[in-house]
């Protein structure tokens, strides 16, 4: 009392388990959190609780089985992980792919970004406690659903395309039901908008929640969504285009702060973006010649099983295909995506055998999530929970 | 500028700055490719950043890899560098043998790699000098081998209920 | 005005039993495996793709609320169905088991997708080949990931279960000789 203020008081602080089962982690990590009282002061990473050794299964499965495993990576938007690991693949054999297909995989590549982005955009709401969004816009995610049943049989993990192109060729129904999602989904997305984008109570939890400078986001190797609304604009389809992405006509959305809100801005722009790519790849392939579904290349594209049944030819191309008996070529690659999260990178090193020699995933998810405890340093624990969400860290792609 | 000669001006700064440290350089599939010496790897990286005309000051990823058949050499780790503003992209590698697996860790120059080397730590037991929280990152924390090495099976070996004769093992 | 639609909501029938005026009597068994069944709150242990098909069939489309469960619970104090959904890694196992252990009787477990209920397509050493070999499982609901129609099979037996079942079956000796095979006091 008597000596000017300079009382030290003792402090404790509080370890909190924001264990691996939790409602607001969507997925499966831990943090160790250091707290005074209602303030993070230090937080404590644990990954590896979904860990399923993909790297290791990869260098046991021969080039087409690969495909369903990449689907298991980000699983909110496997199309794009399946199409990135068949263009990994094409690099190294050195096929061209056909300008129909490439547009094709374009169409579907953007359906399953949209696809990301809406769990995303949605769950933010839901942490914020804003179930509404998330009901109302679900039913979209139905409809593209809807598509990758006509597309490939599957509604989630798509396994989607072949390597040389795509399995089959796009029937009238998914037209339809393309044409009819791109009628539907703009004014559902424009009612989600109107619920969050000018929330008075969402804007006030968002805004200044959880930032990173670009410097910091540059230093931590983040791509994606989370860097662009740091204000880098980085974005791999438009700095290493792949698929025919050069002559779409897009812009890349970006941020200023690095918050959660910029964060749920750039993504819902992405989204509007998406939808433009959609119409244009869509008045492109009307210019193709049409019935081109895959480029020709008979040592890694399965014959149409007619065929099989009755020429001597594909028969034996289908069993040296399925049997792993093709020359596949050795080499060295590196193929990058622009996946719902950022650099989805493929290495490959092929010793000429039937399955690679060594399968690197570069995963976003997992070098992102290094700065969580960065940006949560400070905050308070809703705070940090926001952060956690916006950043949109998939379990499946974080631990592989 | 073209691969080309991004490879000659990169061969002839590292060559300049490093002598004997400098190995080989070759374009792999259009990626320009640089061997060096293990120990001076943290100052390539550094060097690599901080050069005015180079600034590959973006680290897209590092992986290791096990070749059990290369006497002397059998670990290499890739290092692939990305330089934003050009769009440059390059890859360094370094190769070393089974017993020697200290590596520096470059965590000072990327706050990224963190997470990167503890991974390649956990997967083939290669030791990161300098790095500030060396401890399994994905497996089990009291798992004694390291998986990814190519001695050891992907299946989990304490499995009495698979009989092989079914699996075709 | 057309005639007023009959409306389409079906409620649950009343068991068998002797009524009169005022009065219903019945077996004990049946009215609380009524009222059991047709209120079950689950708890979503949702690890990787099979929990994004649970948050579809929450959803509008495939509704789970419509059977009861419109309360999801995270505590496990306050859940009866633990639905374990996606790949369960050996380092996870023993949360697993925790969280099983704090759910208070009767609890039943429904394993959805192949991951949970053998492993699936990761037979690797990091992968638990299964969560019955460290819990009782109710109900297993095959897939990767299953369609949600199926997930809501899943529940619907889990209903039939609970409504079939005997109070006095968590208190019986052969149900505590099934915890003790898997170690659960």
């Amino acid at each position: 009392m008597s000596n000017n203020g300079t009382d030290i008081i003792e402090k404790e602080y509080n370890t909190l388990n924001l264990g691996p089962t939790h409602p607001a982690t969507h997925g499966i990590f831990q943090n160790v959190l250091k707290m005074d009282g209602e303030i993070i002061i230090e937080a404590e990473s644990t990954v590896g609780y979904i860990h399923r050794a993909f790297e290791k299964i990869a260098e046991r499965r021969p080039y087409y089985q690969i495909t369903t495993l990449t689907d298991r990576m980000n699983y909110c938007s496997s199309p794009i992980n399946n199409m990135g690991w068949h263009m990994t693949v094409e690099k190294l054999i050195g096929v061209e792919i056909p300008k129909r297909v490439q547009y094709m995989r374009v169409i579907i590549m953007e359906l399953a970004r949209i696809s990301d982005h809406v769990i995303c955009n949605s769950v933010i709401g839901v942490d914020t406690g804003a179930m509404t969004g998330f009901l109302y816009i679900f039913q979209m995610r139905e409809r593209i659903y809807e598509i990758y049943e006509e597309l490939c049989g599957a509604r989630l993990t798509t396994n989607m395309g072949r390597i040389g192109g795509l399995e089959r060729d796009f029937s009238p129904k998914v037209w339809d039901l393309l044409d009819k999602f791109l009628k539907d989904f703009p004014p559902a997305l424009k009612e989600f908008e109107n619920l969050l984008m000018r929330n008075r109570i969402f804007m006030d939890r968002t805004i200044g929640c959880g930032p990173i400078t670009a410097e910091r986001a540059l230093n931590y190797s983040f791509s994606g969504p989370n860097l662009r609304a740091a204000g880098v604009d980085y974005d791999v389809r438009v700095m290493n285009p792949y698929s025919s992405y050069e002559e779409f006509d897009f812009m890349i959305p970006l941020g200023t702060s690095g918050d959660t809100y910029d964060r749920f801005m750039v993504r819902q722009q992405e989204m509007w973006e998406s939808v433009k790519i959609i119409k244009q790849a869509i008045e492109k392939i009307k210019k193709e010649p049409a019935g081109i579904f895959h480029a020709d290349v008979p040592d890694f594209y399965l014959p149409p099983k007619e065929e099989v049944y009755n020429n001597m030819e594909a028969l034996i191309y289908h069993f040296k295909i399925v049997m792993g008996e093709t020359e596949i070529p050795k080499g060295e690659i590196y193929h990058a995506v622009e996946g719902g999260n950022g650099e989805l990178g493929f290495y490959l090193i092929s010793d000429g055998g039937r399955t690679p020699y060594r399968l690197h995933f570069r995963r976003p998810c997992f070098i992102y999530y290094q700065a969580f405890t960065e940006m949560a340093k400070g905050a308070m624990l809703s705070d940090a929970i926001l952060t956690m969400s916006s950043m949109n860290v998939i379990a499946g792609e974080l631990d592989a | 500028m073209d691969n080309n000669s991004l490879l000659t001006i990169i061969q002839d700064k590292l060559t300049s700055q490093f002598g004997s440290d400098f190995l080989s350089a070759e374009l792999v599939a259009e990626y320009p490719t640089f061997i060096v010496k293990k120990d001076s790897i943290a100052n390539v990286i550094k060097f690599l950043y901080d050069d005015k005309e180079l600034a590959f000051q973006y680290l897209t990823t590092l992986a290791a890899i096990h070749y059990p058949d290369n006497q002397g050499q059998e670990f290499a780790v890739m290092y692939q560098l990305h330089n934003l503003p050009k769009n440059l992209r390059i890859r360094v590698k370094i190769f070393f043998s089974v017993n020697d697996l200290a590596v520096p860790s470059i965590t000072s120059i990327f706050s990224g790699a963190n997470w990167m080397e503890r991974q390649e730590y956990d997967f083939f037991g290669i030791q990161f000098i300098g790095h500030p929280n060396l401890k399994r990152i994905l497996n089990m924390d009291d798992m004694d081998y390291h998986p990814m090495r190519k001695e050891y099976a992907l299946e989990d070996g304490t499995r009495k209920d698979k009989d092989d004769k079914m699996f075709g093992r | 005005m057309d005639a007023i639609q009959k409306s389409k909501i079906e409620l649950i029938k009343a068991p068998p039993g002797i009524e009169g005026a005022g009065f219903f009597a019945t077996s004990l068994d049946k009215a609380v495996g009524i009222a059991r069944s047709n209120s079950l709150w689950p708890l979503p242990f949702a690890t990787s793709c099979c929990g994004i098909e649970f948050m579809a069939t929450m959803a509008s489309t495939y509704d789970l609320a419509r059977f009861g469960s419109e309360r999801l619970s995270f505590s496990p104090r306050q859940a009866d169905l633990l639905m374990v959904m996606g790949t369960i890694a050996k380092k996870l196992a023993p949360v697993l088991l925790q969280v099983y252990e704090q759910m208070a009787e009767p609890r039943w477990v429904l394993s959805m997708g192949a991951c949970a209920s053998s492993g699936g397509i990761f037979d690797t050493y990091s992968v638990l080949q299964g969560i019955d070999r460290i819990l009782p499982v109710d109900v297993y609901i095959p897939g990767c990931p299953p369609r949600p129609e199926q997930v809501l099979d899943g529940i619907m037996q889990i209903q039939k279960l609970a409504q079939s079942e005997t109070i006095r079956r968590r208190s019986s000796p052969e149900y505590s000789e099934l915890l003790n095979k898997y170690g659960i006091e």
